[in-house]
């Protein structure tokens, strides 16, 4: 009994650093323009699609081409700011809130569909030579793929901590999301920390989508789940809180894969009850600031 | 007395169109014809309703499918399962849908903006999830339904659903209400210094909503040959409302309707050159242009051309 709650812990560590990294590009995204990118799912998407053309066309395993799905991501996301939500940087928060999320909704629709024509929709496997084995350890397994995804997520977050705590750039965009006015003045340039932050968070996206391939199914569909995962994260973190992010993805991992144990099927939906608590009791979020 | 004569004319244009419908499977029988102008007005029976919560009163609902599923899965039960005639089991899966807005606009409408769209979303994930894990087999029409399956009846109960819907949308967009609920997409804080109900103006127009989108599901119910209750909670029920309603021009009464004749078309001509699926993404960019450039939608586009 103590093993199979031992080994649903170190599961849900696993699945929960995904979630966690899964939702830290968005909560930035979020932090720093005030823009909600529901198309963050679909970036997911697109770094697993990425991973697997790498791996199925050019034999580059999975973990080493991160750094180049992330860069692609960070392209695409440069691109999309530059051409669907610059333009609303100037708007009201409200409205700036409500039109980037419509804009993302339309890229939500249109992005599975551009993946479908790419990579049609069969589902399609990413699956080095090492995927499905695994190492014993106190009675409990630890799978190869698994183990060294949190790794990657552990060293992306700290990498991420470190570049908005210690570079200009960083400083720069926390300024500018705790008065982008104040930080104007003091001649932040705030064009260029919004679009730099948004392909930060696609290339975060592009990273968690190698992960997320490796642990599962790719599909052209598969970016809403993942967009709904992060947005509960975010919710349960408080919105642009990013080292919150990460913790409450390792709750909502913990949570579903313990709870999975007594509710089955039904486990899924531990986070989503939790995600509604969280929305009618405590908005702010676990781990907001002030 | 001009606005008068204005009116007239196009009350006598929207009554021309509906006689005109009517008179379509006098015409002809033509199975594709009967289908595709009753998946037409279904979806502006869809998209009128979601208009009414997220086009009037600027609440953006992401879960109007569950209600939609709701009404299909209760409906089809109360008919077949329960045998009760096609009208009153209708009837029975909207309350059903009104009665789960009441349970949900309640709480719901404790949150704001950006919080009640993904509040709205994950409900609606969840009652999908529910219903996908318990009932994963599709309901079949027996096979004496079968042998006496007609269009024609289903055809003019989607008509006949459509058009009340509009109807019903266009008194409560000129009644006080209506004008109450256009406040509080304005500025809900003022509306409600100004003495506008602010959690009784949104139930109601929650609860109108999510019956009409019960209405839309009775109507599948009893369309549909098969239905897998999970299919009919998908996101997908509810995002092409929500594009219908924002192609064809959000917040009016027109809009839904135009955007539903364009949404039609455009899905039924995509589908015979394109591969399948091709029309979401031209919808997916059509919607983004008309959030960026065409906020009023279509019926601001033909409004603008036919000014100059």
């Amino acid at each position: 009994m103590i093993q199979m709650f031992a080994q649903s812990f170190v599961n849900g560590v696993n699945l929960g650093a995904l979630y966690g990294l899964a939702a830290v590009g968005l909560s930035l995204a979020f932090g720093v323009m005030k823009m909600m990118n529901v198309a963050h799912g679909e970036f997911i998407m697109l770094g697993s699609y990425i991973a697997y053309w790498l791996f199925m066309l050019f034999d580059i395993d999975p973990f080493l081409g991160i750094p180049i799905v992330a860069f692609v991501l960070f392209l695409i996301g440069a691109v999309l700011y530059k051409l669907l939500f610059s333009g609303m940087v100037t708007f009201h928060e409200e409205l700036k809130l409500k039109n980037s999320l419509l804009v993302a909704f339309g890229l939500f629709l249109v992005l599975p569909e551009v993946a479908k024509l790419l990579w049609t929709g069969d589902e399609r496997m990413l699956t080095p030579s090492y995927s499905g084995s695994s190492f014993g350890l106190f009675g409990v397994r630890f799978g190869y793929v698994p183990t060294i995804g949190l790794l990657v997520s552990l060293a992306v977050i700290t990498l991420l901590q470190l570049f908005l705590n210690k570079t200009y750039f960083g400083k720069s965009a926390r300024a500018t999301a705790d008065n982008w006015k104040a930080a104007k003045m003091m001649g932040v340039n705030d064009a260029r920390t919004y679009i730099i932050t948004f392909a930060i968070g696609a290339a975060l996206a592009g990273i968690a989508g190698v992960l997320v391939g490796l642990s599962g199914a790719l599909t052209p569909g598969m970016g809403i789940g993942w967009t709904i995962k992060a947005l509960i994260v975010v919710v349960l973190a408080g919105m642009g809180s990013i080292g919150g992010a990460f913790i409450a993805g390792l709750i909502l991992g913990v949570a579903e894969a313990v709870s999975a144990i007594f509710m089955g099927p039904y486990a899924i939906t531990v986070g989503l009850i939790l995600f509604l608590l969280i929305l009618m009791f405590r908005p702010q979020g676990l781990f907001a600031r002030g | 007395m001009i606005s008068m004569t204005k009116r007239s004319k196009q009350a006598s244009a929207w009554g021309a169109a509906v006689f005109l419908l009517m008179l379509v499977p006098i015409v002809t029988l033509r199975n594709d014809v009967l289908s595709f102008l009753l998946t037409f007005f279904l979806y502006i029976t869809l998209a009128q309703s979601w208009n009414l919560i997220g086009g009037y009163a600027g609440q953006m609902n992401l879960g109007h499918g569950a209600f939609f599923g709701l009404g299909v899965i209760i409906s089809r039960h109360l008919w077949l399962g329960v045998g009760l005639p096609i009208p009153l089991a209708i009837m029975g899966g909207a309350l059903a849908a009104l009665l789960m807005g009441l349970i949900i606009g309640i709480p719901a409408f404790r949150l704001k903006d950006i919080y009640f769209v993904m509040g709205t979303l994950v409900f609606a994930e969840i009652l999908r999830i529910i219903v996908y894990t318990n009932l994963p087999r599709a309901s079949v029409m027996p096979m004496n339904y079968l042998t006496h399956y007609s269009l024609v009846p289903r055809y003019y109960l989607s008509l006949v659903v459509a058009v009340i819907a509009i109807v019903v949308m266009y008194v409560i967009s000129k009644a006080k209400v209506g004008l109450g609920l256009t406040a509080i997409r304005e500025d809900e804080d003022a509306a409600g210094c100004l003495g506008v109900g602010l959690l009784r103006h949104k139930l109601f127009a929650f609860t109108v909503s999510t019956f009409f989108a019960g209405m839309a599901g009775g109507v599948f119910a009893y369309y549909s040959v098969a239905v897998t209750a999970g299919h009919m909670f998908e996101h997908l029920w509810t995002f092409d409302a929500v594009i219908i309603a924002f192609v064809g021009g959000v917040g009016t009464i027109l809009g839904p309707v135009v955007g539903a004749v364009f949404f039609a078309f455009l899905k039924q001509f995509l589908s015979m050159y394109m591969p399948e699926g091709v029309h979401v993404a031209v919808f997916g960019v059509l919607f983004i242009l008309v959030v960026l450039l065409l906020p009023g939608g279509l019926i601001e586009l033909i409004r603008k051309i036919r000014g100059r």
